[in-house]
């Protein structure tokens, strides 16, 4: 048994009893970076969401040994209120919660984290912005930075790189590159499949089950991606109980 | 003149001075909390909860009349007990929280008109329902002030989980389990402002000391400290002046204060640097970068 840094035991997640992606068995290497792809509706973000412990299984386990605070979780759409006034600064700085815990305050060695993590996503000079004037690439540039004070050893990123410009996507694939490095854990949801075989050793090819795992190169073939593209993305609603589960 | 129109008033009559110490307390309660509400387009829920108090005031007045004591805590009592049953139903059940917050504060404002109507007259419904602002004694003052110094207490110790939760509550429930407390914690501020706000105003008016000046704030400046310093400014500002108009015209004084500051909503509508109708006709050279 490899090192584990996820763990899935015969997962299925779901909603309301139709599941999104069941039956997913297998491990996350630690220091593994790994990436999910699959159609529209593969389950791809509900698997983020499961693994982020944000949605529990209807049968099988998702295990993080380390622990869900070893966890950093970028969702695809996170539920931020851009309206309300909060600063760059402010928003970055919440990633050093669990550091501080949520009652501390910021010592001078925060506030300089603080800032290296803007340098390193091309923000400095931003930290007193409103975060309701950002534009949608300099946003994800901010998460990214609240991301890298989170230390986190698992991260989480679902489509992180959609909807922004090629220069926006290169520094952060290069952020994504620095945690490989550091042997963290990095899984990401993907579309570009130019991308994932670029940047990506492993993947996880879903469609609403799992299709293929393993090294990138041997999951992208021709034949998996058809299979993956002839998924039903419609759930059943006269589906029995499935036999398989628990 | 000047004196006997601004200082007068307070000078010589206590129960204006008590009345001005009354809303200058419950500003700097209420006005924080109202900002919070509004960040967190909350804005008429403070309203729903005002309604929700009812009944546990009418209970604490049916066992023993207009007794501050038992008041109070029937007012807690009540609009805790709406809050969390909303909150309840709201994670057991498709139904969101605004319609689930409506249910419960219309039945609690129903089941509170019928138990005031149970015994006592027309008179004491309307001093529930607008409070007595000219009547603060020291018991009451004592309450107000005393919820007004936990509320920024206790706002600044959830300052942060708060702040969060209204940006980003979905990091925060990933970072922490405090989500849940924190909200928990701050209606429960919301309660105890409105208490406190409807010894003064009443349960319909208490609101508009916590809204209005919140409302009015946010097109001043877009800094949430500025929010809150400028949301409690105002609410001083129309205690005083809302005083001072109705002593000198004869109006009743607590819709009097609200009026002032409806009037500093309207202005600020108007004249607000941030967003105003003005701001936005007058032309501005737009900055090199």
């Amino acid at each position: 048994m490899p090192d584990a840094a996820i763990r899935f035991d015969d997962l299925t997640l779901g909603y309301d009893r139709h599941p999104a992606l069941h039956h997913l068995s297998g491990v996350v290497r630690r220091g593994s970076l790994t990436a999910v792809v699959g159609p529209n509706g593969a389950g791809k973000s509900t698997l983020m969401k499961g693994i982020a412990g944000a949605l529990s299984p209807l049968s099988g386990r998702c295990e993080v040994p380390g622990g869900r605070e070893s966890v950093a979780y970028l969702p695809q759409a996170a539920d931020l209120d851009r309206s309300f006034p909060i600063s760059v600064f402010d928003l970055v700085s919440m990633g050093l919660m669990r550091r501080r815990g949520l009652f501390g305050g910021l010592s001078r060695a925060d506030r300089d984290d603080v800032g290296e993590a803007l340098s390193a996503v091309g923000l400095t000079g931003f930290e007193r912005r409103p975060i309701g004037t950002l534009s949608g690439g300099q946003m994800q540039r901010a998460l990214f930075a609240r991301l890298l004070l989170q230390d986190a050893q698992v991260i989480l990123l679902d489509e992180p790189l959609t909807a922004i410009d090629s220069k926006t996507a290169a520094d952060l694939l290069a952020l994504v590159q620095r945690w490989h490095a550091e042997a963290r854990t990095v899984v990401a949801v993907l579309h570009d499949l130019d991308t994932v075989r670029t940047h990506f050793p492993e993947t996880l090819l879903v469609a609403r089950e799992p299709v293929a795992w393993g090294a990138t190169g041997e999951v992208l073939t021709p034949e998996n991606l058809l299979r993956a593209r002839r998924m039903s993305e419609a759930q059943d609603p006269y589906a029995r109980a499935c036999a398989r589960a628990a | 003149m000047l004196y006997d129109t601004l200082i007068a008033p307070f000078a010589e009559f206590e129960f204006m001075r008590r009345a001005l110490a009354g809303s200058v307390a419950l500003s700097l309660g209420a006005g924080p909390i109202g900002v919070f509400l509004m960040l967190r387009r909350m804005s008429l829920v403070g309203d729903a909860m005002a309604h929700a108090i009812l009944p546990g005031a009418a209970i604490g007045y049916l066992v023993a009349g207009l007794s501050l004591g038992w008041m109070t805590i029937g007012g807690l009592a009540a609009g805790m007990a709406v809050a969390l049953l909303a909150g309840l139903v709201t994670r057991a059940t498709p139904l969101r929280e605004d319609a689930s917050l409506a249910a419960f504060y219309l039945i609690s404002l129903a089941l509170g008109v019928t138990l005031v109507s149970l015994r006592g007259s027309n008179l004491d419904l309307l001093h529930v329902l607008f409070g007595s602002v000219l009547g603060l004694d020291d018991a009451t003052l004592l309450l107000v002030a005393g919820i007004s110094t936990a509320t920024l207490v206790a706002l600044a110790v959830i300052y942060r989980p708060l702040v969060l939760e209204c940006v980003d509550p979905g990091f925060l429930r990933s970072v922490s389990g405090a989500g849940g407390p924190t909200h928990i914690v701050f209606l429960l501020l919301v309660v105890l402002n409105l208490v406190g706000g409807f010894h003064a105003l009443g349960t319909l008016l208490a609101v508009g000391l916590m809204m209005l000046p919140a409302i009015s704030a946010r097109f001043w400046t877009k800094d949430i400290t500025g929010l809150v310093v400028v949301a409690t400014g105002i609410g001083i500002v129309s205690g005083l002046v809302g005083l001072l108009i109705s002593f000198h015209g004869g109006l009743a004084a607590g819709p009097t204060v609200i009026l002032v500051a409806g009037a500093a909503y309207v202005l600020s509508v108007l004249a607000g640097p941030e967003g105003g109708l003005l701001s936005q006709v007058l032309p501005r050279r737009h900055l090199e970068a």
